[in-house]
């Protein structure tokens, strides 16, 4: 399940809700990762771009993965703008057993920070300036030039 | 007609151009300095599946997005 909010996320609901979803699913384990907007760089907060078609389609083909060890994923992301101290991104693994739940969970995060189409900017002196030093091209990026 | 769409920071209006593959795109868009210093950190996509290679044939109505480096969470 992908689910988009614009602004922050509301994240006791949605670990609360995710977890009453499974609660009966005879998962063992349930591994979720919340991302925190920090203090850094000057900033007052992090605005996000999401390109949702391939958004779906990249989500989709991890779902198929994560269904092939007997797992499930879940995640949610903020579209617009996010002040610090607030959470913009949850991902969550449920699995029968907790060691699936936990290598499935950095594997996912890690190719979600490498290939998820979602742009981020900083928000720092009333501007909106994109944070292409801690982007990551796509892998096959190039190819035009 | 195929649609160029940029996406994300990439300030530049979608492109409608009559091009019948990539290789055309890529001379267009090289020649055009708005767009030219983002296509070698820009993965491409054709109908919102990302390619690979240039050779794969345009036909009329397609989506062509050009993606620059991302940065979700």
């Amino acid at each position: 399940m992908l689910s988009l909010f614009d602004g922050a996320l509301d994240v006791p609901t949605i670990l609360k809700t995710w977890y009453e979803e499974e609660a009966t699913s005879n998962y063992g384990a349930y591994i979720p990762f919340v991302g925190t907007v920090r203090s850094e760089y000057g900033i007052e907060g992090l605005s996000f771009d999401v390109y949702e078609p391939i958004l779906e389609s990249w989500f989709a083909s991890w779902q198929i993965k994560a269904k092939e060890k007997g797992a499930k994923i879940k995640m949610a992301h903020s579209k617009g703008d996010v002040m610090l101290h607030e959470s913009s991104y949850i991902a969550a693994v449920f699995s029968p057993k907790r060691r699936v739940a936990l290598e499935f969970i950095d594997e996912f995060v890690e190719d979600f920070k490498a290939s998820a189409p979602i742009w981020k900017y900083d928000l720092k002196d009333g501007q909106r300036i994109y944070a292409k030093d801690r982007s990551t091209a796509i892998s096959g990026s190039g190819l035009l030039a | 007609m195929v649609r160029v769409e940029f996406l994300g920071p990439i300030q530049k209006e979608a492109l409608e151009l009559d091009i019948s593959n990539l290789n055309e795109l890529a001379k267009i868009l090289q020649a055009d300095a708005e767009v030219s210093d983002w296509l070698e950190s820009c993965a491409v996509a054709l109908n919102d599946t990302l390619v690979t290679s240039l050779e794969a044939p345009l036909k009329d109505g397609d989506k062509i997005s050009l993606l620059p480096p991302v940065c979700g969470g």
